[in-house]
C-alpha cells in the first residue's frame, strides 16, 4: 500500500513522540514535469528510514542525506533538483523536470 | 515544525476539517489556520483562494516569501449496497487514497468475510448517516437496486453537500426513483445532482467493471471541480 499524507505526518508525529531526530521534506515549488505534486511529503528519521515520497525516487537518497545534517538543527534547509544540477547525473530528475524541496527538523 | 504545530494539523486532519499551514521561507515560522480564522490572518485572501482550489505552494506578500500547505479532508465513499460491484469498488477506491465505508442492513451481504478491511455498517442508512453525515469532502454511491435502502440514503445525500451522488439502475429505474424523491419533496436542481446512469461511459459490463467506472467519475468530478475554482479565481 502506498503511504498517504495521513499516514505520513501521523508517523512524523509518532515517531517524534517516540524521541526520535525527525525531518520533513515538502517539495514547495515545482517546474516542468515534475513527477509528485507540491506539497508532498517525505519524512525521515534520525536512521535513516524514511516515509512518503518528494519525486517517486529520483532525488530521494539526497534529501535523507541533507534530512540527517538538519535533524538536531533548529534552521531548515532548501534543495534544489533539476537536470541543469551539475550533479545531475547522481541525483537529477529524469524526466527534466525541477523541483524545489524545504527540510526542516521536528522540534 | 514544532511539534505542537504537527499535532495540530494531525489532529485536523483526523477530524476531517481542513487547515492551512503557513511557513516563512526566510525565518521558517509557522503557524496553522484554520478555516474559522483565516479572515483575521494577515495573508486571510490568498489563504481563503487557495483553500478553496485545494492548492499548495509559494506566495509573496510585503516582500517575503511563504509556503501555505493546503490540507483539506481526505475523500471519502459511502455506499449503500455491499453488492458484487461494491467488493470490487472497495479495494480499487482505496489505492487511489479514497477512504470507504459500506452500509448495508442486510447482514448476510455486509460480512466481514466478503469485505476485507472496509469499514461496514450492517444497519439502515438513514441512522448510520445522522451518525456521521456526509460533507463536502464525501462521494456517495447508491448500489442496492432496493429503494427501501437507496431512498433513504438518497434523501440523506440530497440534504448534505456533498460532492457526488451516484445511483444504480436502468433509466426506467431511475425515472421511477426520481419521480418519488420528487414527492417526498426535492426539486430538479436537487434530484440532478444524482448521477444516472451511474459512471463514465466505457461500455462496462461486468461488476468490476461497473466499478471502474464509477471511480473514473467520482475522481472525474473531483479533479474538475477544483479545476474549475482554479480558473475562476
Amino acid at each position: 500500500m502506498l503511504a498517504s499524507d495521513d499516514d505520513i505526518l501521523r508517523e512524523a508525529e509518532k515517531w517524534r513522540r517516540a524521541g526520535k531526530g525527525v525531518a520533513l521534506a515538502t517539495v514547495v515549488e515545482t517546474w516542468g514535469s515534475a513527477p509528485r505534486p507540491v506539497g508532498s511529503h517525505l519524512v525521515i528519521d534520525e536512521e535513516g528510514n524514511f516515509l512518503g515520497s518528494v519525486s517517486g525516487g529520483c532525488v530521494e537518497g539526497a534529501v535523507v542525506t541533507e534530512a540527517l545534517d538538519v535533524i538536531g538543527e533548529t534552521r531548515p534547509r532548501m534543495l534544489e533538483f533539476g537536470v541543469a544540477d551539475e550533479t545531475a547525473w547522481q541525483v537529477g530528475l529524469s524526466c527534466g523536470g525541477r523541483i524545489k524541496v524545504y527540510v526542516e527538523p521536528v522540534n | 515544525m514544532q511539534l505542537d504545530i504537527l499535532a495540530a494539523l494531525n489532529r485536523s486532519r483526523r477530524e476531517r476539517r481542513a487547515a492551512v499551514l503557513v511557513t516563512d521561507m526566510e525565518s521558517g515560522a509557522q503557524r496553522l489556520v484554520e478555516p474559522e480564522a483565516i479572515g483575521v490572518d494577515p495573508l486571510g485572501p490568498v489563504l481563503a483562494e487557495r483553500l478553496a482550489q485545494g492548492r499548495s505552494g509559494l506566495v509573496e506578500a510585503d516582500g517575503r516569501s511563504y509556503f501555505l500547505s493546503i490540507h483539506v479532508p481526505p475523500v471519502r465513499l459511502v455506499v449503500t449496497g455491499a453488492v458484487h460491484i461494491s467488493q470490487a469498488l472497495a479495494p480499487m477506491a482505496r489505492l487511489a487514497d479514497i477512504d470507504v465505508t459500506i452500509i448495508d442492513p442486510r447482514t448476510a451481504f455486509a460480512t466481514p468475510e466478503r469485505f476485507p478491511d472496509v469499514r461496514l455498517l450492517p444497519e439502515w442508512p438513514d441512522e448510520a448517516l445522522a451518525r456521521a453525515p456526509l460533507d463536502r469532502y464525501t462521494a456517495f454511491v447508491a448500489l442496492t437496486h432496493d429503494p427501501k435502502i437507496d431512498d433513504p440514503a438518497l434523501t440523506a445525500a440530497l440534504r448534505s453537500d456533498c460532492f457526488y451522488i451516484g445511483a444504480l439502475g436502468s433509466r426506467k429505474t431511475h425515472a421511477k426513483r426520481l419521480d418519488r424523491l420528487r414527492e417526498a419533496g426535492f426539486g430538479e436542481t436537487d434530484v440532478a445532482r444524482i448521477h444516472a446512469p451511474i459512471g463514465l461511459n466505457i461500455g462496462a459490463v461486468s461488476p468490476a467493471e461497473i466499478a471502474v467506472a464509477i471511480l473514473g467519475e467520482i475522481v472525474a468530478t473531483l479533479r474538475r471541480e477544483r479545476a474549475e475554482r482554479k480558473r475562476a479565481a
